[in-house]
């Protein structure tokens, strides 16, 4: 028989049966619409997570106190952790791989303006910050470049921390108090989203040294590093560990964390989670493919006269099977396509509506629920097809 | 997939000899725990262009005869020889299915009682189903088809769903499609069975005349005066055959 005209006859015969073959296919439409959506979204999702971390640089260390001994426990909540000081940062910025340092001290503290207040994140810093978060300015100058252990009375506005404040008033120049103290606006950041879980539009930076007085404080919250080459990358958290352990008298108490690892195992995290969603996707395809063959085997117990006929007037066992095969193929084919289109215009559809978030099925998403499809296809439709082969010509006409 | 292959695992004895020959073929059925005897010890030749008629009552083995010579039962025993292609005879009975199908496609033709047409098909497309079967090119199908369509006068009707036609105009369609592979043999079960008499006769002459032309014609029926019209008549009772009636035998 030629593939036209057993596609033609295959056609004729679902037609014929409009109302089965509709739910058939969209039973199918739905098994790989899910494939192709879970996994667009999970894809999305882990986008979004990576994009979050790779604000900071790939030359960029981190030094936090603490350290994750074999207790477990996590850095922050061991006990007796010496901080990492001002000191200590400067000992690590006169490493010669070491192009620069970003201290980090963190806080909330209640502004005021004239009468307005709000608690406002403080990241306390240096100049070093802006160019290691990527930031700008979308008035006035950064934090002036002073030794990191002077204070000086000044802050950079984050832009919605400035409307809110401000609102359309000039903002530059003007004192705010905090907590006490005063400090006067030299700068207003552009906005610039969160990144790493900070609000940078909602933040006020100031000089370290200020930050350490406004909070009491001696230690750092964080401290970043910037490498002068990424060839020195691999060893260069051995050599800050070095310098740590001679400064707190042999103890190593601080962990180095490069950004690349942490991602790598985000990355990971969020890799098998999307091949989960994808999987749990695969199984309503599955349950497609099982409705898909009870179907066929209604239809052959259905269409018995009609497959004796055929085999009467010369089909063999082998193009008796091959028709039911095919028209099931037939409908996997159409039902997947069709489900995996809907599923692609609904993620566009998600990609125009969440600006930034890059819901984007891989492409593999959309080759494994076709695959999936057809497998089920032909093995759901082999024992139905076998069936009909199998009738006695006679006996099926009867 | 359009010419037999001969040499399957059938034994390649090759016989000249009439077109179909069965040698003492039985069959039996299962009824509940009972066999019962469908053919028993059948001994049957017939000639090419011959015009036959099986009749008996029922249950005594017609149909079942009928389907073993269309190749569309097997006897448990026995030999059944049939001419197929250059009138070279082979054993059916020790074929394998998917040569019985290429034997049933090329060689056979069935007319049957309840037509069996497929109903989402029209006139023509049902016509041209066997050679759609045997992979023929959409050109040759049209052009075999044209003047069997004209012969049996379906000219205005091959557009037609089965539905959309009368019983005897049904039949006329599945007689079409029986010719189209050009058979040798005719097998016809109760060809006017479904038909009022008017349209059952038109059935017989067009059966008759295709006769005339040279096809073996194998007709069974319970209706005597059809089974008359016979030129060898076979009469089976519990499945043997206890009169076979040449042209010859019939009384002046």
């Amino acid at each position: 028989m030629r593939l036209q005209d057993q596609l033609v006859f295959n056609l004729r015969s679902l037609s014929r049966q409009r109302f089965r073959t509709v739910m058939q296919l969209i039973a199918m439409a739905i098994g790989a619409f899910s494939v192709v959506l879970l996994t667009g979204l999970g894809e999305g999702g882990r986008q979004f997570v990576m994009a979050e971390f790779s604000v900071l640089g790939k030359d960029i260390l981190i030094v936090l106190p603490g350290r994750k001994e074999t207790s477990g426990a996590m850095p922050p909540l061991t006990g007796g952790v010496r901080d990492i000081t001002l000191q200590d940062a400067q000992a690590i910025s006169r490493l010669r791989n070491v192009a620069g340092i970003a201290p980090l001290v963190v806080g909330k503290v209640e502004l005021s303006y004239s009468g307005r207040q709000r608690e406002s994140l403080i990241i306390g810093t240096n100049e070093r910050f802006f160019s290691i978060r990527h930031l700008t300015l979308q008035q006035g100058q950064g934090l002036p470049d002073v030794a990191i252990d002077q204070a000086r009375a000044v802050c950079i506005l984050g832009a919605k921390l400035k409307t809110e404040l401000f609102a359309a008033a000039p903002a530059l120049g003007q004192w705010l108090k905090m907590a006490g103290q005063r400090c006067r606006v030299i700068g207003i950041l552009a906005n610039s989203g969160t990144g790493l879980g900070f609000d940078m539009d909602h933040a006020l930076i100031i000089p370290v040294a200020s930050s350490m007085q406004l909070f009491d404080s001696h230690g750092l919250f964080r401290l970043m590093i910037e490498v002068r080459a990424l060839t020195d990358m691999a060893k260069l958290p051995q050599q800050i560990e070095q310098v740590m352990q001679q400064r707190h008298d042999g103890e190593l108490d601080v962990t180095v964390i490069t950004p690349a690892s942490l991602l790598a195992a985000f990355d990971d995290i969020l890799a098998v989670i999307t091949l989960a969603v994808a999987a749990i996707g695969g199984i309503s395809l599955f349950v497609a493919g099982v409705l898909i063959m009870n179907m066929t085997l209604i239809s052959v117990s259905q269409r018995t006269a009609e497959i004796g006929l055929l085999k009467a007037l010369g089909a063999s066992n082998k193009q008796v099977r091959g028709l039911f095969v095919s028209e099931v193929l037939i409908l996997c084919l159409v039902g997947s396509l069709s489900g995996i289109f809907v599923a692609q215009i609904l993620l566009w559809f998600a990609r125009q509506q969440f600006n930034g978030l890059l819901f984007i099925a891989p492409w593999w998403a959309s080759l494994l629920a076709l695959l999936v499809a057809l497998t089920c296809g032909i093995v759901f439709s082999w024992l139905p097809a076998k069936r009909a082969a199998n009738l006695l010509p006679v006996a099926a006409l009867r | 997939m359009t010419h037999s292959r001969l040499n399957t695992q059938a034994r390649p004895t090759i016989k000249a000899s009439p077109m179909i020959q069965v040698n003492k073929v039985n069959k039996t059925f299962k009824l509940g725990d009972q066999a019962v005897h469908g053919l028993k010890n059948i001994q049957l030749t017939i000639l090419a262009g011959e015009y036959l008629s099986v009749m008996g009552p029922s249950g005594s083995g017609k149909s079942t005869l009928l389907n073993m010579l269309g190749l569309l039962d097997v006897p448990d025993n026995g030999e059944y020889w049939l001419q197929g292609h250059d009138n070279i005879c082979l054993d059916t009975v020790v074929m394998d299915e998917e040569l019985r199908a290429q034997y049933r496609r090329d060689h056979i033709g069935f007319v049957f009682q309840s037509y069996h047409l497929i109903p989402r098909l029209t006139a023509a497309e049902n016509m041209e189903l066997p050679m759609v079967l045997a992979g023929i090119p959409p050109i040759q199908r049209k052009a075999r088809l044209a003047p069997i369509i004209q012969r049996l006068g379906l000219a205005e009707r091959a557009g037609h769903l089965p539905n959309q036609l009368s019983g005897g105009q049904r039949q006329r369609v599945a007689i079409g499609r029986a010719l189209v592979m050009r058979p040798k043999l005719l097998l016809a079960d109760e060809p006017t069975g479904n038909l009022d008499t008017h349209a059952g006769r038109e059935v017989i002459d067009l059966l008759e005349e295709l006769n005339a032309d040279g096809i073996t014609l194998i007709v069974v029926t319970h209706d005597m005066q059809l089974g008359q019209r016979a030129k060898r008549k076979i009469r089976m009772i519990d499945g043997e055959i206890v009169l076979d009636q040449l042209p010859s035998d019939e009384p002046l």
